[in-house]
């Protein structure tokens, strides 16, 4: 299952990074960040409960990039 | 300018003026200090926050944590003033940065300004009501005035108006629409009051596919910007190491050689390092360039559906058309008129009268071609032989209409014409009267295009058809298109574009989107053509060409060398830079100063660069 959700954050590198972060989140199978479009695009697994699982991408990506934000 | 960025401003003048009041000379040494300091604090706190919890969650790595290090070393060696500045121009550069991105950010929304907000539904009390398009079911009439534009894709059941659709194709030309006909959404009412009956929800209407189409486009990344964002993971870390052996190698081979070891001037140097690690100049640039020209290119009719295709496409030196419909109108029209002993005008007439009972194409394409009002009463004892053509009265004349199989059956001779395209004979009281040619005519712009293609690197150009090897090779050969496969299958092409793909080409497909779904998706970059209204085309193809003009795929292979030109300057040209710096700065030459404008200058050069693949004008 896809989702897109929007994304605030400031710099391009910063975008890769939470886009690392989100990759290696567990139930996340790929995620992709725009940063020109403020999206991000994840792949769950099978299964995997796309609330929960987003609670934790964005505690991930806040370990990576303090001044982050996805609007779940 | 948002908040934060208006915020960041005010630190920045605040830490301006602090800078400035510590030029009095009146305030010397332990003031002057002070000043620096709080300055540094004003500019600088933020990203000394952010360094701490960096190393808190196990990111070290990031440049708040360079930028911090490099500071906090140069005021440590008692350099105040220099830990300050290096801290505010790197500030300057970060607000540059967000204020050039989130400017191009909604210039290029401001292209793509498409989405109607409303749309007008008329009462019973005859007024007109405004209500969100997503709300219009399938099958309402919708009223569109002139300027507005249309919501939702359906047919015109009442009015007449000419259509802009600019803003879908990139083309200035109205288009005119009368009832009966389809209209898209996105367009323009330029002239008369419309009712239109919808056939779509407004999120499966060419105008929300479209902006949905370009907006993800930047999800599907190109080889560069995968090859950057590795790059920077690698190039950080790879610095701040050499920093790190830089500040403690070279000075204890000093003091083991018995020199004195300089400490001071090595953790400078290696200070220096940290500041032109920062990878931000080229992470930003690649997506922006590709984004400014992906925006740039669906302002001109053409939608790519990620930065991958706009690469490839620029890369491209094969292309592969489909004929009909794509080099062709793929509509039959009457293209000679060949009279024997009687008028070009009474041998379409009578042509036209004795077809007019027919449904047949050819037949259609008669009618249309006479022009005129078919008026029945002058017909009768219409006769059809299928296989053949037709037998009909015609003012009280017998005229034959059909192929040499039908002349041949009414023992009239008609010679031999070896034409491309279908021949009608006529023959107006048991005497041959001349024939009629019926071909699918080539699109004007098609020559052209071919010419053009050959001009912006593609050497190799082919064409892939159903129809018969007549047809194929007087098309190709018109058109000046060396290579010609006729008489495939759709299979065929499948197994023609593999071959071709087997060879090493990069390959590009150009489709109408019709049948050829397989071999869209089979090429490098397949391309549908004519896509307006045709839903199984966006789908299917990574680039779509708006409207039906052939020119248009040169005007996008323009675009994308143009936009991969730019992606290339600003990695060579940034890393370039990057690296002189760093050497320089190895050696003791280029200082902390150097550093900051080097890192912040190139970012605002690279980012300025990038947007210049929003204009995609004259090419």
């Amino acid at each position: 299952m896809k989702k897109t959700y929007k994304i605030d954050v400031d710099c391009a590198n910063c975008a890769n990074k939470m886009e690392q972060a989100a990759k290696k989140t567990e139930g996340v199978r790929d995620a992709v960040v725009n940063f020109m479009a403020l999206k991000m695009t994840v792949e769950f697994e099978e299964g995997a409960v796309p609330a929960e699982v987003m609670k934790k991408v964005l505690a991930n990506c806040k370990k990576v990039e303090d001044d982050c934000e996805i609007y779940l | 300018m948002n908040k934060k960025q208006r915020k960041m401003l005010l630190r920045i003048i605040a830490a301006v003026a602090l800078a400035l009041l510590s030029l009095i000379p009146a305030l010397e040494g332990t003031l002057e200090k002070l000043l620096f300091f709080a300055c540094y604090l004003v500019i600088g706190y933020d990203i000394l926050i952010k360094a701490v919890k960096g190393v808190l969650n196990r990111q070290p790595f990031d440049e708040n944590f360079l930028m911090a290090v490099a500071t906090v070393g140069a005021i440590a060696l008692g350099d105040y003033a220099e830990g300050a500045m290096v801290m505010l121009f790197y500030q300057i550069g970060e607000l540059f940065q967000s204020y050039a991105v989130g400017k191009s950010r909604r210039s290029i929304s401001q292209l793509m300004d498409i989405r109607p907000d409303y749309a007008n539904i008329e009462g019973e009390d005859g007024e007109l009501h405004k209500v969100d398009p997503d709300e219009v079911a399938v099958g309402t009439v919708i009223v569109v005035r002139p300027g507005e534009k249309i919501p939702i894709d359906g047919v015109v059941t009442e009015g007449a108006s000419s259509l802009n659709t600019g803003a879908l194709t990139g083309e200035s030309l109205p288009r005119d629409v009368k009832p009966g006909d389809e209209v898209i959404s996105g367009c323009i009412n330029l002239s008369g009051l419309l009712k239109i009956r919808t056939e779509k929800e407004f999120g499966e209407s060419t105008v929300s596919k479209i902006l949905d189409l370009v907006e993800n486009a930047g999800s599907r990344k190109s080889r560069s910007e995968n090859f950057i964002s590795r790059f920077a993971r690698i190039y950080t870390p790879a610095v701040c190491i050499s920093a790190l052996l830089l500040a403690t190698v070279p000075p204890l081979v000093q003091l083991i050689g018995g020199g004195s070891p300089d400490w001071g001037d090595w953790l400078y140097r290696a200070l220096t390092l940290l500041v032109i690690s920062c990878p931000c100049a080229l992470v930003i640039s690649i997506p922006l360039s590709f984004f400014a020209g992906i925006g740039g290119a669906s302002r001109a009719g053409v939608l790519i559906k990620g930065s991958n295709y706009m690469e490839t496409l620029s890369k491209v030196n094969r292309v592969v058309f489909d004929k009909t419909g794509t080099l062709t109108q793929g509509v039959f029209r009457v293209s000679e008129l060949c009279p024997v002993g009687v008028s070009d005008d009474k041998l379409l007439e009578y042509a036209a009268l004795a077809e007019s009972f027919s449904t047949h194409p050819i037949s259609r394409s008669l009618c249309e071609a006479w022009g005129q009002e078919i008026d029945s009463s002058r017909i009768s004892d219409v006769r059809e032989i299928s296989g053949r053509g037709v037998c009909a009265k015609i003012d009280g004349v017998e005229v034959a209409a059909g192929n040499a199989k039908l002349m041949a059956e009414l023992n009239i001779d008609c010679g031999e014409v070896s034409k491309v395209g279908t021949v009608v004979h006529i023959a107006i009281d048991s005497t041959y009267a001349g024939h009629i040619l019926i071909s699918d005519s080539t699109k004007p712009g098609a020559a052209q295009a071919i010419a053009d293609l050959r001009k912006v690197g593609v050497s190799k150009v082919a064409m892939l058809t159903g129809d018969s090897k007549d047809v194929g090779k007087s098309v190709a050969s018109q058109l000046g298109i060396d290579e010609a496969y006729c008489e495939l299958l759709p299979a065929d092409k499948v197994k023609k574009v593999e071959d071709f793909l087997a060879s090493g080409d990069k390959l590009a497909f150009v489709g109408d989107g019709i049948n050829d779904a397989p071999v869209l998706s089979r090429a490098d970059v397949g391309i549908a053509m004519g896509a307006l209204g045709s839903d199984a085309a966006i789908e299917a193809a990574d680039m779509v060409l708006m409207d039906d003009d052939p020119r248009k795929l040169v005007t996008a292979i323009r675009i994308s060398k143009k936009c991969l030109r730019i992606v290339y300057e600003n990695i060579v040209f940034a890393l370039g830079i990057k690296l002189v710096c760093l050497v320089l700065g190895a050696l003791g030459i280029a200082d902390m100063w150097l550093a900051i404008f080097a890192d912040v200058g190139v970012m605002v050069i690279a980012v300025l660069n990038a947007i210049r693949a929003l204009n995609v004008k004259n090419l």
